[in-house]
């Protein structure tokens, strides 16, 4: 439970200690320093950054994220591009080291398939069932009113 | 002692809830009318037995009482009063009673409103809506009970979460759950339906209102959410496919898909058994979000409040309802016949399509949200799924939906002319396409997104005015002008909703394809070129908020040398959560949204800085504002208000309501 107690002492130590770590840590992503003087490689770089997984965060990407290896990730991406490495090869190199996970764009291997083609594969059974239901709905004739309902609308236009 | 009385209140509610489920269920079995009257006033007993626990909740909040584990955990004595009432529902415990309290509130309003419906019917959707309550009080006060206190008090507490702190998610909860929860009217209708065995016009007109305000609060909801990231996240995103994002999505993509269902068999009797399942589905992925947000198994941005035990007790609650729901459905769907009879081209087939294009929009949505789990348990693989793949399964069904619906919604019920109503909207269509024309011409060497977006947006908004327009008749314009202001609320309803889409489309295009952005380091008294403006920095100082610390900038921005704004951008920190949070300034115009971040100082003197054009940013939420109005319009519609007419004419003529 002492967890719980901030003294008024304690409570202005941790305020100190707080103020220095927060203006030493990068409280953004994407900084000046680590952007590439070529704009055509740097909008590449940010390109390739929107699809990288912040491994540490929850569902950020790198471009995005504040973390420290998010950082890193986007700097060793801006090497590669650099070093002449393509879009592909740049993923490639991250998902040696950090696994597939990073990857927000999965890939059309193995059972992601059955991802990528849910969607077309739905529509299409969509698309079949509605055709089928226009068609059942387009012949035979329209039912008659029940006895009940008869009654009630004799009823109503009797007034 | 007051804590105790809410604690009471909660587990009296509870008892009231199971009485609730049980005699009316087992009245309207037995067509006992006695037991069937239970229904109502239990409902409204449990409505203000939870409205209890929620006023002391909500007091102990405001005056800090930290014997109360959640206040401690969630409040500070510094934090402002706004901040201390929305943090109520800023945390698991709290945001549960404030669903609960909704749910209840909704079970008290088919009470006080019923009036007009069957006996049984009104019995057994009153106990459904019951049932549900129960488990969400038994969930509650097991496994979460926000009156848990603590043997010893803490002198101060832990604070909200920074983020939280802010007008707008002070109200983005509330909304969402209005929403969320109010599908479960919806649902309960369907089973009650499914109970019954029967299903009518009657049955339609009763469940589309219901359905009609929980998808209007839904994108109230939704769009808070989607403004609060623009502005807070300090890059200006606005939606990130996020689990949780999605979880409310995927229900708002269903209730759009149930409001224009329910249409069918409110006016043609058709669709009976799919607009049932719709119903059922829609609440069904409302309790898969609460699922998602509370169990934490789907990593997300959200998780604030996550524990796995809590999430199994969830899925025990969304498999008893949506199991028990669709096992209802499939021995009873087929009693459902349809009777209206319809061509290949008519109102009905558009409609059917529209519900095809949400439907798999929402289920592609649901197995991108949950591939990354189902991928680790079939394969052992450990995938990501984000925005590429959104962007690239989802948005087809959008841009589909937003071609057919001009057409679509001019078409005639049962057999619908389409050579005339292509005819009529080809000029629209020409329209649209010299819009996106004239946009591609002004951009130079973009992608062509932009473009499109303007065409398909202007395509959606001129093909719902033309839409308005032919429906007044003919004439002079000055005649037709006065017939279309007499047209039905719920005429201007569908018009307005529909226009919001493609304002939104539009928007959400624009913003993506044209958006500028820099970001660079800045000297005090430096100016940088934006776009077609300059800013300058004009000073940095510190700044002392309430329970913060910030650090505040002073921006001018001119154009041409004339000054168009001064800006204020900050970076704060909340000691007690140790966190920082940027709150960007924004300068927003009709066209264009000014935006302006400060980060830190840099090693070798100036501020690091961040600057965005952000296109037609309002225009998102413009067209979602749009939308809801359009739902609002059409609830307001006479049509709706046939209770009173309804009963008036039973008196006179003694017609039974059924």
């Amino acid at each position: 439970m002492s967890g719980f107690f901030r003294g008024d002492a304690r409570n202005r130590a941790s305020y100190g200690l707080v103020l220095a770590l927060a203006f030493a840590t990068p409280v953004w992503s994407v900084l000046p320093d680590e952007m590439l003087p070529d704009p055509a490689l740097e909008a590449r770089a940010r390109e390739i950054s929107r699809e990288v997984r912040c491994p540490v965060c929850q569902g950020e990407t790198i471009d995005d994220s504040n973390a420290r290896i998010s950082r890193d990730l986007r700097i060793i991406i801006r090497e590669r591009v650099v070093a002449g490495d393509s879009d592909d090869e740049v993923l490639d190199f991250l998902v040696e080291r950090y696994g597939e996970f990073v990857l927000f764009n999965p890939r059309k291997t193995g059972a992601n398939w059955i991802l990528w083609l849910a969607g077309p594969l739905m529509l299409l059974a969509g698309l079949g069932l509605g055709y089928a239901t226009i068609r059942s709905r387009r012949s035979g004739p329209e039912e008659a009113l029940s006895g009940d309902e008869q009654d009630q609308l004799d009823k109503i236009l009797k007034g | 002692m007051i804590v105790e009385i809410g604690h009471f209140a909660l587990v009296l509610a509870l008892m009231v809830a199971l009485v609730q489920t049980v005699l009316p269920l087992w009245g309207a079995h037995r067509r006992d009318s006695g037991l069937m009257a239970m229904a109502g006033p239990a409902a409204i007993a449990q409505f203000l037995l939870v409205a209890v626990a929620f006023a002391v909740l909500t007091h102990a909040f405001v005056v800090s009482d930290f014997s109360l584990a959640v206040v401690t955990a969630n409040s500070h004595t510094l934090k402002p009063m706004l901040y201390k009432v929305s943090g109520v529902w800023g945390n698991h415990e709290g945001s549960l009673l404030l669903w609960v309290l909704i749910l209840a509130l909704f079970g008290a309003s088919a009470a006080l409103f019923g009036s007009n419906l069957p006996a049984s019917l009104k019995a057994r959707v009153i106990a459904v809506q019951g049932s549900i309550g129960a488990a969400f009080l038994g969930f509650l006060l097991f496994t979460s009970n926000p009156f848990a206190r603590l043997q010893v008090p803490p002198m101060d507490g832990q604070d909200l979460n920074p983020l939280l702190q802010d007008p707008g998610l002070a109200f983005h909860p509330p909304f969402l759950y209005l929403g969320y929860v109010g599908l479960s009217m919806a649902f309960s209708f369907a089973v009650a339906a499914l109970i019954e065995g029967r299903v009518d016009a009657a049955w339609a007109r009763w469940v589309r209102p219901w359905t009609l305000a929980a998808w209007v609060f839904l994108t109230i909801g939704i769009a808070m959410g989607s403004w609060w990231a623009y502005y807070e996240l300090g890059w200006g995103g606005f939606w990130f496919w996020d689990p949780v994002e999605n979880a409310s999505f995927m229900p708002w993509l269903l209730a759009a898909a149930l409001l224009h269902s329910a249409i069918v068999v409110e006016k043609r009797e058709s669709l009976k058994a799919w607009t049932i399942l719709l119903a059922i589905m829609a609440f069904g992925f409302s309790l898969i979000g609460t699922f998602i947000v509370r169990s934490g198994v789907i990593t997300s941005v959200h998780s604030f409040a996550s524990d796995p035990e809590r999430g199994m007790f969830i899925l025990g609650i969304l498999a008893f309802f949506t199991g028990g729901a669709l096992i209802l459905f499939a021995i009873r769907a087929t009693s459902m016949e349809a009777k209206g009879l319809f061509g290949m081209v008519s109102r009905e087939s558009a409609l059917i399509a529209n519900n095809i294009l949400l439907a798999v929009a929402a289920l592609v949505v649901f197995i991108g949200t949950i591939w990354p789990l189902a991928a680790e348990i079939l394969t052992g693989r450990t995938v990501s799924v984000g925005e590429p793949f959104f962007n690239a399964a989802f948005t087809p069904f959008f841009i589909l939906l937003a071609l057919i619906l001009p057409v679509g919604a001019m078409l005639a019920w049962k057999r619908g002319d389409l050579g005339r109503a292509i005819k009529g909207l080809v000029p629209v269509a020409l329209l649209a396409i010299a819009l996106g024309g004239l946009a591609f011409a002004m951009q130079t060497g973009r992608s062509p997104v932009g473009p499109i977006g303007a065409a398909l947006g202007a395509w959606v908004v001129m093909g719902a005015g033309w839409d308005l327009w032919s429906r007044s008749g003919r004439g002079s314009v000055a005649d037709r002008l006065g017939r279309m202001r007499r047209l039905p609320r719920a005429d201007w309803g569908k018009a307005t909703a529909h226009a919001g889409l493609g304002v939104t489309i539009f928007a959400v295009a624009a913003m993506n394809a044209w958006v500028v952005e820099d970001i660079l380091v800045a000297e005090v008294g430096e100016t940088f070129a934006l776009g077609a403006y300059d800013v300058t920095l004009v000073e940095v100082h510190q700044e002392q908020g309430p329970n913060y610390m910030a650090t505040m900038a002073e921006m001018r921005v001119t154009r041409d040398g004339a000054e168009v704004a001064v800006m204020f951008p900050e970076k704060r920190i909340y000691p007690v959560q140790a966190m920082p949070t940027t709150e960007a300034a924004l300068h927003q115009g009709f066209t264009r949204d000014l935006y302006l971040v400060i980060g830190d100082p840099q090693k070798g003197g100036g501020w690091a800085v961040r600057g965005y054009i952000k296109p037609f940013a309002n225009w998102i939420w413009a067209g979602s504002l749009m939308m809801a109005l359009g739902g609002f319009l059409s609830l307001s519609d006479r049509r709706y208000r046939v209770a009173a007419g309804a009963r008036k004419a039973a008196a006179i003529k003694g017609v039974p309501a059924e």
